[in-house]
């Protein structure tokens, strides 16, 4: 049995996949495209247009970087407004031109910092959400290591959740759910079982949908595996219509924390 | 069907409930001079520091009562309570505390409501609720307040206040920014109007969804509004904060909030904007 901090822990890894692992092998023909035509370009997301098995998609994912100076300058994989503003740009193209968005997710949450507040990191995350309940087109989410609050949801408002093995979505991190809950972030062992963040928590009470196989740590196989599977279900929900679409994922979201009380 | 009798209806739901633990204090404390005043002082006015100007805070039900017609409230929803999905440590006697402070079962008061004889569905948030923390029962009040709005073609006016995601509720409560923000779209296809007043503070989960996406976004004076609180901020980025960062008056230079309207022209200014918009869709 895994504890959900070792699940932490291992989403956190040193030499675990990040973002672009999945890119260079899940999408051929990818174009970067930068920046928000407001402010500017956030190296923590990165956008663009290519092909899964031949059908072009949108693509936007939160990158952590490899090494230290890529780390450094995408931020750790934490966005600023421009970086959700960016997203937002994609996702009204990949609306106007009928392709399919596929998101990635790998974040310790939207960036917090003065910069940030000035340009309305609030405001971003809020028009991402309403904007993408909205879309007329299909968006799956993927989890592939850590996601904390509306940064991550900034992303995951999606026809389908899914997430590897290893990876945790949580409305907070454990660090900071344990100094605000018992002032004390020490305890961030305990907040990862109470805040119920893994794959396998989020499988159970349906805010996910899959949960993939880490292959022991083969992540090839796990690129294939999800390959596969993102054409197919790709193929499944273009076959649907912009309404029933758009009405079937707010009925995903409607019935969370939502029965008669 | 809710017919227009409704809104006439004598029956004022605020009288008779529950009178919460705050009301025997004889005093109440302004946020801003932290001078503390006799609660009579202020009781029956516009709930202003008489000697900062500051607003103070004000209980939903309190704010209902001098912000809408009287009698005309007509509560909904009123039987939600939250759960502790989680088993989260410690959340069953936080909730007993909240619901001892407040007086309310929950962080939000939803409803029908008529100002200065403009009908309209209304949800006020409860500062002494664990500060409006967003919960499932929070995000399913809001939510269901805008489908009823959606239903009957009104406008809806949103009083917000909140410390952020209710943490005890886990992915719970992240996951009511996604669901209110849905409901606030299908409103607003429809072209009806969304005002949101923000109060102090509002931030977090409530700033990233539901707050920010109002078609009029309004402020009362020196209200913090950000989405990270200043203390995180400064813990995180050892960062000292400019004076006034965050308030009402810094958001409105940055662009993020329309107008900042102190207390006594709030029911006026709400009143003209209803009617503006063509009763949001019902004119």
């Amino acid at each position: 049995m895994t504890t959900a901090y070792e699940r932490v822990q291992a989403a956190r890894r040193k030499g675990r996949p990040t973002a672009d692992y999945y890119m260079q092998r899940l999408f051929t023909d990818f174009l970067e495209m930068h920046g928000d035509r407001r402010y500017g370009d956030d190296p923590a997301i990165v956008a663009g247009v290519g092909r899964l098995t031949g059908r072009p998609v949108t693509v936007i994912a939160l990158e952590k970087g490899v090494t230290t100076e890529e780390k450094i300058s995408r931020n750790f994989g934490s966005a600023h407004p421009e970086g959700y503003r960016k997203a937002l740009r994609q996702m009204k193209l990949a609306e106007k031109f009928r392709r399919p968005v596929v998101c990635i997710i790998d974040t310790a949450g939207a960036f917090c910092g003065v910069g940030a507040e000035e340009r309305g990191q609030g405001q971003a995350i809020a028009e991402n959400l309403m904007v993408m309940m909205g879309l007329t087109v299909p968006i799956i989410t993927v989890f592939i290591g850590e996601g904390y609050s509306g940064g991550a949801l900034a992303l995951g408002v999606a026809d389908r959740v899914w997430m590897l093995e290893n990876a945790v979505y949580s409305v907070i991190s454990p660090e900071g759910a344990a100094s605000i809950v018992w002032k004390d972030a020490g305890k961030a062992t305990e907040a990862c079982e109470a805040l119920h963040m893994t794959a396998q928590d989020l499988l159970a009470c349906g805010m996910a949908e899959r949960v993939f196989s880490e292959e022991d740590g083969d992540f090839d196989k796990v690129c294939s595996a999800l390959g596969t599977a993102l054409a197919d279900e790709l193929v499944a929900l273009s076959a649907l219509d912009a309404e029933t679409l758009t009405v079937k994922r707010y009925a995903r979201f409607r019935a969370m924390g939502g029965e008669e009380t | 069907m809710i017919n227009k009798a409704l809104f006439k209806k004598p029956n004022n739901r605020l009288e008779g409930e529950q009178e919460a633990a705050r009301d025997a204090e004889p005093t109440v404390v302004c946020a801003e001079c932290k001078d503390t005043l006799p609660r009579a002082a202020v009781a029956g006015t516009d709930f202003v520091c008489p000697r900062c100007g500051t607003p103070l805070a004000m209980g939903a039900r309190e704010r209902i009562r001098w912000l809408t017609d009287e009698g005309s409230f007509q509560e909904t929803e009123t039987g939600h309570r939250a759960v502790d999905r989680l088993g989260f440590p410690g959340y069953a006697e936080k909730l007993v505390k909240a619901q001892r402070d407040s007086g309310e079962p929950e962080g939000v008061l939803t409803g029908l409501a008529a100002v200065d004889g403009e009908p309209c569905a209304l949800f006020v948030m409860e500062p002494y609720f664990i500060m409006g923390s967003m919960g499932a029962v929070v995000g399913e009040k809001i939510t269901r307040l805008f489908e009823l709005a959606t239903q009957e073609c009104l406008p809806v006016i949103g009083y917000t206040v909140s410390g952020g995601a209710r943490i005890q509720e886990g992915m719970f409560s992240l996951m009511q920014m996604a669901k209110t923000s849905g409901a606030v779209l299908r409103h607003s296809e429809k072209g009806l109007l969304y005002a949101a007043v923000l109060t102090h503070p509002t931030t977090g989960g409530v700033v990233a969804s539901f707050a920010m996406e109002a078609d009029v976004i309004l402020a009362e004076p020196k209200a913090q509004i950000g989405f990270t609180g200043p203390r995180v901020i400064e813990q995180t980025m050892r960062q000292k904060l400019p004076p006034g960062f965050q308030r009402s008056e810094f958001m409105l230079q940055k662009g993020f909030i329309d107008r900042i309207v102190p207390r006594n022209a709030q029911k006026k200014e709400l009143s003209m904007l209803l009617k503006l918009h063509g009763r949001g869709g019902r004119a």
